[in-house]
C-alpha cells in the first residue's frame, strides 16, 4: 500500500528557505507572490493490503520520525 | 570521573571532545551508536557536533533513534548528566530531552567564526567555572542552529533560569539569542558553539577548557 506523508511547518513558524524562494520569484518576474512555505512529501510502500492499518502505521511513523512536531505538522494520505 | 563520548555515522568532533574531557582529567570511552548501553559508571555522556547520518531528514534525527540513544535517554532519566554541542544539541532536542527545535540559520548560510557568548547562568555543573554575565570567545559551525521555542516554553525557560548561553551578536536569529539550554534538572546542556574547539592555546582561545574542568572536578567531588 503506498501512503504519502507531506510534512509541513506549522504555521507562524518561521521558514527562511520558503522566503528565499519567494524572494527568487520576484527577482524572476514573478509578481504577487505573497508566500512561500518549503515542506517534505515522504512516500511509504507498505507490505499492509488494509488502507486502515497503512494509515495508522504512517501516522505512528510521522509522529514518531518523519515530522517533528514542535515545529512541524503532517497530513497522511493513503493512495493505494 | 568517567565520560562516554558518542559515536554516530558522520560525527566529527568526537575527538576533539574526548581530548577536552580527557585534558580535564577524565576518563573517555568512544561509545559506537550502534552499542545498546554505556560504559559501567558512566557519569557524563558527550554528543558531539558533526553531521550524523549525513544530517538526513532532520539534523541529528535518526541519531536520537539510534540503539545508543534509547541509553542516553535512560542515563538522562536517572539524573546522569548530558553535554551535547552542536549537532548533539540537534540530537538531544529531537530525542525530546530538550525543549525547542533547531531551523535552518536565518540567513541560510552557514556560520563558521568565532563569537561571543555571554554566561546568563552560573548554576549548572557545565557553568559553574564562569560568572554569569562573563564573555566567552567560542568557535561556532553550523548551518541548523536557530534555536526555536514556544512562547510558553521560553517563558519557563527564563523563570526557571535555563538559558545557560546566548549570543552578545546573534549570528544564526535564534530566539532570544539562545546559545545553549539546560534540562529542567540542569544536567543535561546543549549548545550550538564548541567549547572542545576551545581548550588549548593553539586553537585560538582556551574559553572552553573551564566547562570541562568543573565538570571533571564536581564529579570527582560528588
Amino acid at each position: 500500500m503506498k501512503v504519502r506523508v507531506d510534512v509541513m511547518l506549522k504555521t507562524g513558524v518561521l521558514d527562511p528557505q520558503g522566503e528565499a524562494v519567494r524572494h527568487a520569484l520576484g527577482a524572476m518576474g514573478f509578481a504577487g507572490v505573497e508566500g512561500v512555505r518549503q515542506g517534505k512529501v515522504i512516500e511509504l510502500d507498505l507490505a499492509t493490503d488494509d488502507a486502515a492499518a497503512a494509515e495508522a502505521e504512517a501516522t505512528e511513523m510521522a509522529d514518531k520520525l518523519l515530522a517533528n512536531t514542535v515545529i512541524e505538522s503532517f497530513v497522511v494520505k493513503v493512495l493505494g | 570521573m568517567r565520560a562516554a563520548v558518542v559515536v554516530f555515522p558522520g560525527s566529527n568532533c568526537d575527538r576533539d571532545m574526548a581530548v577536552a574531557f580527557e585534558r580535564a582529567g577524565a576518563d573517555v570511552t568512544l561509545v559506537w551508536h550502534k552499542d545498546d548501553h554505556l560504559p559501567e559508571h558512566t557519569d557524563i555522556v558527550g554528543v558531539p557536533g558533526g553531521f550524523s547520518f549525513g544530517d538526513y531528514l532532520r539534523c541529528g534525527a535518526i541519531a536520537a533513534k539510534s540503539p545508543i540513544s534509547r541509553s542516553i535517554i535512560a542515563h538522562a532519566g536517572r539524573g546522569g548528566y548530558v553535554l551535547g554541542v552542536c549537532n548533539g544539541f540537534q540530537m538531544l532536542t529531537e530525542t525530546g530531552l530538550l525543549p525547542g527545535a533547531l531551523m535552518r540559520n536565518a540567513n541560510l548560510k552557514f556560520i563558521c567564526k568565532t563569537v561571543d557568548l555571554v554566561v546568563e547562568t552560573a548554576d549548572s555543573a557545565f557553568t559553574r567555572g564562569y560568572a554569569k554575565g562573563q564573555r566567552l570567545t567560542i568557535p561556532v559551525a553550523h548551518h541548523d542552529g536557530n534555536y526555536q521555542v514556544d512562547d510558553v516554553t521560553l517563558a519557563q525557560l527564563r523563570a526557571e533560569d535555563r538559558i545557560a548561553f546566548t549570543y552578545a551578536d546573534n549570528p544564526n536569529g535564534s530566539i532570544a539569542d539562545i546559545a545553549g539550554v539546560l534540562s529542567a534538572n540542569r544536567r543535561v546542556l546543549g549548545m550550538m558553539p564548541h567549547p572542545e574547539r576551545a581548550v588549548d592555546p593553539a586553537h585560538g582561545g582556551t574559553d572552553g577548557v573551564a566547562m570541562f574542568r568543573s565538570l571533571v572536578e564536581g564529579m570527582v567531588a560528588a
